[in-house]
């Protein structure tokens, strides 16, 4: 196993544990739902940095096409679908019992909620085309439009509004820079670093599979003809 | 010349030194329940540790899976190279 692996474990684990034994501020309204920082935002942080590995992936596919680069495309927006709908859903939980709703219409949650949708019509691309190579190249170029419309909707649009129930205002759309201290942080950012790498290892072993799966369609084929 | 600087000081702290223990005092006697609430009992009755374990279990459990999935599909890849 590499060794990143074994970082991945030791860093989710050091997260739930001091996630919950770990000191936060007293503060009003959220209380001890402030814990949810070391869940919820990773998630985020983890579905942008996958994303944008399937974007550079299906970039790549474009410039010299092979079915390897598609795999690793697709596995990896599978995965940051995945990161960005547990996002969604946490998120929406934490609203409902700090704001006092499942969902308003907030800036920062519809730009998430568009993304998401937009991502998943990439799936459902994918579904609708039956020709391997049609498929991969009509995906690598939707993947494109999905990831240069998720930006604006995730980090510019938040930055441009007027108000937002989130957290976050007038910098970073997640959370203010004043809304973490310093022992935060000490457990915030290798919450950040681990569930992002566990996205990535549950990618490695997609695409690995799906590699394996080919050579062995391959090998078949050769042994038919 | 020494002296001097010694008389400041002393009389500086004595100035100084009932408005720290003052102000110590005020902090201590503030009222805890004009703080936010937090789960305070959980963490006095040890409970905590309850919801701590189980989820350390449960992400051993993931984790241990994902392992054991990432070895079976190595036993596929060499399975695959040396068919």
């Amino acid at each position: 196993m590499k060794w990143w692996k074994y970082l991945t474990i030791a860093l989710l684990l050091y997260t739930v544990v001091m996630g919950f034994l770990g000191h936060v501020p007293r503060l009003a309204i959220l209380n001890e739902t402030e814990r949810n920082l070391y869940f919820h935002v990773p998630m985020w942080f983890g579905m942008t940095i996958i994303l944008l590995a399937s974007v550079i992936n299906s970039i790549r596919y474009l410039r010299t096409p092979s079915s390897r680069l598609d795999i690793l495309a697709h596995e990896s927006a599978k995965t940051g679908i995945l990161l960005g709908v547990l996002g969604l859903l946490t998120g929406s939980l934490w609203a409902r019992y700090t704001w006092g709703t499942w969902w308003t219409t907030d800036v920062k949650l519809n730009g998430a909620a568009v993304t998401m949708l937009i991502y998943a019509a990439y799936l459902v691309l994918r579904g609708s085309v039956s020709d391997e190579q049609q498929r991969a190249r009509l995906s690598a170029i939707y993947n494109i439009f999905a990831f240069s419309a998720a930006i604006p909707l995730l980090f510019i649009m938040p930055r441009l509004a007027e108000a937002s129930l989130h957290p976050g205002m007038g910098g970073n759309p997640g959370f203010s820079k004043y809304d973490l201290d310093s022992a935060m942080r000490l457990v915030f950012y290798p919450a950040v670093i681990g569930w992002t790498l566990l996205g990535v290892w549950i990618t490695e072993v997609a695409c690995r599979l799906a590699f394996v799966q080919e050579k062995i369609y391959e090998k078949q084929e050769k042994q038919l003809a | 010349m020494k002296n001097k600087k010694n008389n400041w000081l002393s009389r500086a702290m004595a100035l100084l030194l009932p408005l720290l223990l003052l102000g110590g005092a005020a902090l201590a006697q503030a009222p805890a329940a004009a703080e936010p609430e937090m789960a305070d009992a959980l963490r006095a009755s040890g409970k905590i540790y309850v919801v701590v374990l189980v989820l350390v279990i449960i992400v051993t459990g993931l984790l241990v899976y994902l392992v054991r999935l990432d070895g079976k599909v190595s036993r596929l890849e060499r399975d695959a190279e040396n068919r």
